[in-house]
């Protein structure tokens, strides 16, 4: 029975709200990600243009424009000013992750989350449980590294290599060589390091987790007294540090607001939870 | 471990407590270090990378606007609303493998030259400058400069009228204009022989891509390839002398021709003239007898 629950965490939670109660944010974030790639797809794809560009920059029907600061700082960084347009973009994009959460980012819009989550489900099925451990505080030399270069060699360096932005524009505009990166991410989460790619190396959501460390918008262990050790919450979360504090800090006179800017309000937890623990709530409701 | 026996077993859960500190610093110190080494390692690669494929071929011609290729690099964020505003879908991202810098807006002139819109889609779609916004005629553009690289396969050259390239050019007869020269091959004719000029030439491609060559003859190089640049210390003598209205060095001195009596030779008066009064335009008296004397009479001398 044990064993049953840990390769399928949920199990209960299937058993006990349905199917679709145990999936629900699941299913809202894979229609969110697909949504999103295929707004930006109809155009070059069926020639009905809603947004042109990509995730670096976008402009929605014409008028809308989006751009992504973390793309938009490297080029900063290396001494050149975007025109107003990309302001803009870049003041729109900064002030929804600054009120969602920024590293909504990678659990609701990027499409490598679609990868690590598929390797992080296949290591479960498997059972791996070797993984192969390094800080998980290396995202954030990563960043630093990505910031910094650009100055030394004045050119967006880590945009040569970005999975992130490389997935996202193959799809739209070709993949080349691409996929052999993606796939490289993929069995790199299988067999490497569990979580290895979006938990501990990715720059873009080290510095989406930044953006995101006081956003109003909060998953909340509301209800953690009902909380009964089945562990599931914390096999199914890409960033399980970020649950003990709210979940297992009573005693400690800490909140069961999960106030961590690497929380990614995927909402499995609430998912997976039969006891009804976790739900979506604001920092300012008490 | 010298207190007292007392107070013997804090002291021993203290020592092992900094035990533990100790530990966890070093631990710390060494993650530390080993991160940093592992970004810079991880640095000075994608660095080096980065500076290698800022040099990608010469046939990969950026769009109009384009800051040259060090600041465009650090401008262009990659995004491809160049590439989806250009009407005429010449414009594509280079994907991983290609040996353009990934992701960055390129055309290649022999498959899809520019069509030089009037108001630049292209540019003004860019939000980040890397196609400058300061670009507001399309003729000033400097994609790249033509050049009429292959002089022994280029048909004109053999003497054939083609000029296709000029008469595609939208800059037609100032970025490439027809020059005639003698046709040494048969002596009689005129080749028409297309020359760029880069005061006017954008680097459309037109030229390249109409060129009816095999390989074209005529191609877009980037600038710093293509363009020569004189010492800046030059002075040519015909300009100076133009700007001061003198000729600044000696004076010329006129040329003195060895002619025959009252035959004078002036360039730009029509070369050789001769005496007003000698009207059957000879030199020469019309009696063959009068040579003969006139040897005779130097012989005598």
């Amino acid at each position: 029975m044990m064993v049953e629950q840990k390769f399928q965490p949920g199990a209960q939670a299937i058993a006990k709200k349905g199917w679709f109660g145990a999936y629900k944010w699941l299913i809202f974030r894979r229609i969110s990600q697909l949504g999103i790639l295929a707004l930006f797809l109809t155009g070059p794809v069926l020639g009905i243009w809603i947004v042109k560009g990509n995730m670096a920059s976008s402009l929605t029907l014409d008028i809308l424009p989006l751009s992504d600061p973390y793309v938009m700082l490297q080029g900063l960084m290396s001494g050149n000013v975007p025109v107003t347009s990309g302001l803009i973009g870049v003041a729109i994009v900064l002030v929804f992750y600054l009120l969602v959460g920024g590293r909504v980012y990678c659990s609701w819009i990027c499409p490598v989350n679609i990868v690590t989550d598929a390797a992080g489900w296949v290591r479960r099925k498997l059972g791996l449980k070797v993984s192969s451990h390094f800080a998980r505080s290396t995202r954030y030399w990563l960043l630093a590294l990505t910031l910094i270069l650009p100055p030394i060699t004045g050119a967006i360096v880590w945009e040569l290599f970005n999975p992130v932005s490389l997935m996202f524009r193959g799809i739209i505009f070709g993949m080349g060589w691409a996929w052999m990166v993606i796939v490289a991410i993929f069995l790199f989460d299988i067999f490497i390091s569990q979580r290895g790619w979006c938990g501990h190396l990715c720059p873009v959501g080290a510095f989406y987790s930044l953006l995101g460390t006081k956003s109003p918008l909060r998953v909340s262990a509301s209800r953690r007294e009902q909380c009964d050790d089945c562990n599931d919450c914390f096999v199914v979360c890409p960033e399980p540090k970020v649950i003990t504090p709210a979940l297992k800090g009573a005693d400690k006179g800490i909140g069961p607001l999960i106030d961590d800017g690497n929380c990614t309000n995927c909402g499995r937890c609430i998912d997976v939870c039969d006891e009804e623990v976790f739900n979506f709530t604001n920092r300012f409701k008490s | 471990m010298s207190n007292t026996q007392g107070r013997g077993d804090t002291a021993q859960t203290g020592t092992s407590l900094k035990k533990r500190a100790t530990l966890n610093r070093r631990k710390f110190l060494g993650d530390t270090l080993k991160s940093a080494c592992g970004a810079g390692l991880l640095g000075l690669g994608m660095g080096t990378y980065s500076r290698q494929v800022e040099s990608h071929p010469a046939w990969v011609i950026r769009p109009p606007g384009a800051l040259p290729e060090p600041e465009f690099s650090g401008a262009c964020i990659r995004c491809g609303l160049c590439v989806r505003d250009c009407p005429y879908d010449m414009l594509r991202l280079a994907e991983l493998g290609e040996s353009v810098a990934m992701g960055t807006p390129y055309f290649v002139a022999r498959d899809k030259p520019c069509e030089m819109c009037e108001d630049i889609p292209c540019a003004a779609a860019c939000p980040t400058n890397a196609l400058s916004h300061e670009l507001d005629n399309i003729d000033d553009a400097r994609m790249g400069l033509a050049v009429l690289i292959d002089q022994e396969e280029c048909i004109a050259f053999q003497g054939l009228r083609c000029e296709v390239c000029f008469n595609v050019c939208p800059v037609q007869g100032d970025a490439i204009s027809i020059e005639m020269q003698h046709n040494r091959r048969s002596g009689k004719h005129a080749n028409f022989i297309p020359v760029v000029h880069s005061n006017a030439c954008t680097g459309c491609g037109k030229c390249e891509k109409a060129c009816i060559l095999e390989e074209a003859a005529i191609k877009v190089l980037p600038m710093e390839l293509a363009k020569g640049l004189v010492g800046e210390h030059y002075r040519f003598g015909w300009q100076q002398k133009k700007v001061a209205g003198k000729s600044l060095v000696t004076p010329d001195v006129e040329h003195q021709y060895n002619l025959p009596e009252g035959v004078t030779y002036d360039y730009n008066k029509g070369g050789l003239s001769l005496p007003p009064e000698s009207s059957d335009a000879s030199p020469y008296s019309s009696n063959p007898l009068d040579s003969l004397k006139k040897l005779q009479n130097q012989e005598s001398k």
